[in-house]
């Protein structure tokens, strides 16, 4: 769809630089939206496009540069003022309340009545004009939580309508939805874009940017590197666009490509883990599975990268392997060659395996609980067999863990919601170092952690491997990945896309696997 | 001087145990202040306050280990009065030798915790609700049991007369008092399922376990803890406090009264929360409940000596739960 220089754009955005104290996550970024128009946002995670999108949506009130809504300069200084100009944002977690009712969640802040009385009767009326709009046939009394995520999705698109929304922001709105969810939402948009509103899409999937984009604005580290009619930019291009930079100041060269000297081990390691065919439930309300059909196999000593992007399932497959999931996963695991059912974490722990969460504060540690404590809590079973345990010999378990991972903390008996993102990590690896896994599952192993210690960590990585452990690893930077793995695997939409043997992956060519590009 | 107090505010209300005991001080200073004649200063005041905080003192362990584990369990109050009944049905009326009657007891205890155990952690019902469910349905049981009326030494007969059977001798046995009057079995049994709890919680990996289930469940459980049987063998301990509180209850009042323990739940809340105990669970421990027990046991003797109005009492009681709370709230920094 052309867009002309002469119409109005429903949004301009100029010059916005944001900061959040010192570190600067937008840097002179313009972006703006023509009526009729799907305005495609891509970039790596972290690249800046969430919170471009906040500062359009009136989530900060501090940033720099200007914005013109419908050709009127206007700062926002809440998102329901940015509402009121006409810019809605449906975000991937859908901001609906599950008890409540379609209608109730349309007019939700807005009723209109006179003493504070809900008028039901207007609202149940207006909300079935809004949701014909739409084409969705539901009743107005239904719970939203009743409803499938696709649907419920639709009804925060509703939301916005009923609300007058000029522009709508989506992020990520196809990551829950099975194949023909997807073409209902692709042809409501297309409905919209007749209408004359303007659309901001969020998305990893190069399959959809084909589809349904009318231009491409991709962002890096903060920075716009480039907008281009969708039908113009080629795949190669668009995922040039996004990783094309030097390795991260987080890597250093000490900490050596594996590629290059793998560890002996590597090479002559035993299987420890395979996968046929392994699936594991989304479990949202949505028929999909959030992994499916994975092969794979991970060798002593070994160190695999899992690369995906958001919604891609990785961080699932590690806790569906881990047994979090229960026996609800599917396809067959085999330990050391034996096929192996692991029903829960106890189980996981049982057979050797580990698991670093990818969230250490939410679901990694105790916080309120002493280092000693957490180091401990998922050996417990060895340390106190007889269910009475031994002081003295956990606490020289700690100490000697403590030494290992060079952990700097003033006593054993702080409390781990005390100590620095890197120090808590360490704790969180000394725990389930402290159980002697053959495979360890790392998920996004040194997220939010300085440079000093992600080296430090580099480093008992390449110790673990030599030691024999097979790690099987995640992580969102791509430079890391392609420097700690000895073979690469990628998943889009839950499925491997490609698997990269030594030394063959290239930022490119996984960034491109992980957007769901046909090679 | 203002300075100086902030100096030993800030030191004394550091730690939780320090805090405990700035409490305990409290209250006595109070006892001092409103001493009833001088009632504050006898020895048989400070003996009658440990022995009435008994059998709360027990449930109160019970309770400590439930609120650690990140739960609530109302039902203490109800199941002690369902112990007292049968216990005294079956070695009142029944006569059935001593021990035989504590085991049924100390069963009915841990079959009702369990109860509750199993409905929090497998149904995954809320705690509150499972429990408040737990109570009501055991006060119930309590009274169809007893039909309804206090289980003493009169039995009736067939025909609608009574007999007089005597009390059996474990009732005195549990309500005697030992070291020249000074020391009752009940608090001797109070101290003993003291121990044995802390001992639980600080040596055993069961105690562990409840403590990171109370402050992160899903890490607990990530990290191999058996979360559903450690949440229900907790309640299962606090139905076996509970049990044994109302076999000495029974003894302490010579029958079994159905509705005994009526608001016992809250005050065994109250002690392990002024000991230090979070209601959010994962922090807190045995010793700081033993403090509350103390603490609370002065106050109500301090309430009963002045000759407070049982309706004043509640209130305040009320009052210094929340100051109790507001004072154990950490200072983030």
């Amino acid at each position: 769809m052309d867009v002309a220089g002469l119409v109005t754009p429903l949004v301009r955005m100029s010059g916005i630089t944001k900061r959040f104290g010192r570190n600067v996550v937008l840097r002179g970024v313009s972006f703006d939206v023509y009526p009729g128009e799907v305005h495609i946002l891509a970039g790596e995670n972290g690249a800046g496009k969430s919170t471009l999108i906040k500062v359009l949506a009136g989530v900060y009130g501090d940033w720099e540069g200007a914005i013109e809504y419908f050709g009127r300069a206007a700062r926002p200084r809440s998102p329901v003022e940015a509402m009121r100009l006409g810019v809605s944002v449906i975000y991937q977690e859908l901001s609906l309340v599950p008890a409540m009712s379609v209608a109730d969640n349309i007019f939700l802040g807005r009723t209109r009545g006179r003493g504070g009385f809900v008028p039901r009767a207007e609202q149940r009326n207006k909300t079935r004009e809004v949701l014909q709009g739409i084409g969705l046939r539901i009743e107005p009394d239904t719970p939203v939580e009743n409803l499938p995520i696709a649907a419920q999705q639709l009804v925060e698109i509703a939301k916005a309508l009923s609300r007058d929304a000029r522009v709508l922001v989506m992020d990520e709105p196809t990551s829950a939805l099975t194949a023909p969810e997807v073409d209902t939402l692709f042809s409501l948009i297309g409905k919209l874009k007749r209408e004359g509103r303007g659309i901001v899409y969020i998305t990893h999937k190069m399959e959809e940017i084909g589809r349904i984009g009318d231009r491409v604005t991709v962002l890096r580290d903060g920075e716009r590197v480039g907008s281009r009619p969708a039908r113009e930019l080629t795949d190669a291009e668009l995922v040039r666009w996004m990783v094309g930079r030097d390795l991260g100041p987080g890597f250093s060269p000490a900490a050596g490509s594996r590629a290059e000297s793998p560890s002996p081990a590597a090479v002559a390691g035993e299987e420890r883990l395979r996968l046929e065919n392994f699936s594991v439930p989304s479990g949202q309300g949505s028929a999909r599975l959030a992994v499916e059909g994975v092969d794979l196999e991970l060798r002593a000593g070994e160190i695999v990268g899992l690369a995906g992007l958001q919604g891609s399932g990785v961080s699932q497959l590690l806790l569906g392997l881990f047994g979090s999931y229960g026996t609800n996963t599917g396809g067959s695991v085999y330990l050391n060659g034996r096929k192996t059912v692991i029903g829960s974490p106890q189980d996981a722990i049982r057979h050797g395996l580990a698991l670093l969460t990818s969230d250490r504060k939410a679901t990694g540690l105790v916080l309120c609980r002493p280092i000693q404590e957490n180091a401990v809590l998922a050996d417990l079973r060895r340390l106190a067999p007889g269910g009475w345990r031994a002081p003295a010999r956990e606490r020289a378990a700690v100490d000697a863990l403590a030494r290992a991972l060079r952990l700097k903390a003033a006593s054993l008996e702080m409390e781990a919601g005390e100590l620095s993102g890197g120090n808590q990590q360490k704790v969180a690896l000394a725990k389930w170092i402290q159980t002697g896994p053959r495979v360890f599952f790392l998920d996004e192993p040194t997220r939010g952690i300085d440079v000093g210690a992600k080296q430090e960590i580099y480093q008992l990585i390449h110790e673990w491997t030599a030691q024999g452990i097979a790690i099987l690893m995640t992580s969102t930077e791509l430079p890391e990945l392609l420097a700690l793995s000895d073979r690469i695997v990628v998943l889009h939409r839950g499925r491997v896309t490609a698997a990269f043997g030594r030394g063959q992956a290239t930022a490119e060519s996984v960034l491109a696997a992980a957007m769901g590009v046909e090679s | 001087m203002a300075n100086f107090l902030r100096l030993i505010s800030t030191k004394a209300l550091a730690g939780p145990a320090s805090r405990a005991v700035v409490a305990l001080l409290l209250m006595l200073i109070v006892g001092v202040i409103f001493h009833a004649d001088g009632a504050f200063y006898r020895i048989g005041t400070h003996r009658d306050a440990l022995r009435q905080a008994s059998v709360p003192g027990i449930l109160a362990c019970g309770m400590t280990l439930v609120i650690i584990s990140g739960g609530i369990d109302l039902a203490v109050g109800s199941m002690l009065a369902l112990s007292a009944v049968v216990f005294a049905m079956t070695a009142v009326w029944w006569s059935w030798p001593p021990a035989a009657a504590i085991a049924v007891c100390l069963a009915i205890g841990l079959l009702c915790g369990s109860a509750s155990g199993l409905l929090s952690a497998r149904l995954r019902i809320q705690p509150f609700v499972a429990t408040l469910a737990m109570m009501v349905f055991a006060r119930g049981l309590a009274k169809t049991v007893s039909h309804g009326a206090k289980v003493a030494t009169a039995v009736q007969n067939p025909d609608g007369t009574y007999r007089y059977v005597s009390l059996p001798p474990v009732f005195r046995w549990i309500d005697s008092r030992l070291a020249g009057d000074n020391l009752s079995a009940v608090t001797l049994i109070f101290l003993a399922c003291f121990a044995v709890c802390w001992v639980l919680l600080a040596r055993h990996r069961w105690g562990r376990y409840l403590y990171a289930i109370g402050g992160n469940e899903e890490a607990a459980r990530l990290s191999g803890v058996p979360v559903a049987w450690t949440k229900t063998t907790a309640y299962a301990m606090s139905g076996l406090m509970a049990a044994i509180a109302g076999i000495c209850q029974a003894a302490q009042e010579q029958q079994g009264d159905p509705e005994a323990g009526a608001g016992y739940e809250l005050t065994a809340i109250a002690m392990a929360v002024i000991g230090g105990t979070a209601l959010s669970g994962g922090r807190g421990g045995l010793g700081l409940t033993l403090l509350g027990v103390v603490t609370i046991g002065y106050l109500e003797k301090i309430l009963s000596i002045n000759a407070v109005p049982e309706a004043s009492r509640l209130m305040l009681t009320g009052v210094i739960i929340v100051a109790a709370v507001l004072t154990q709230r950490r200072r983030n920094t």
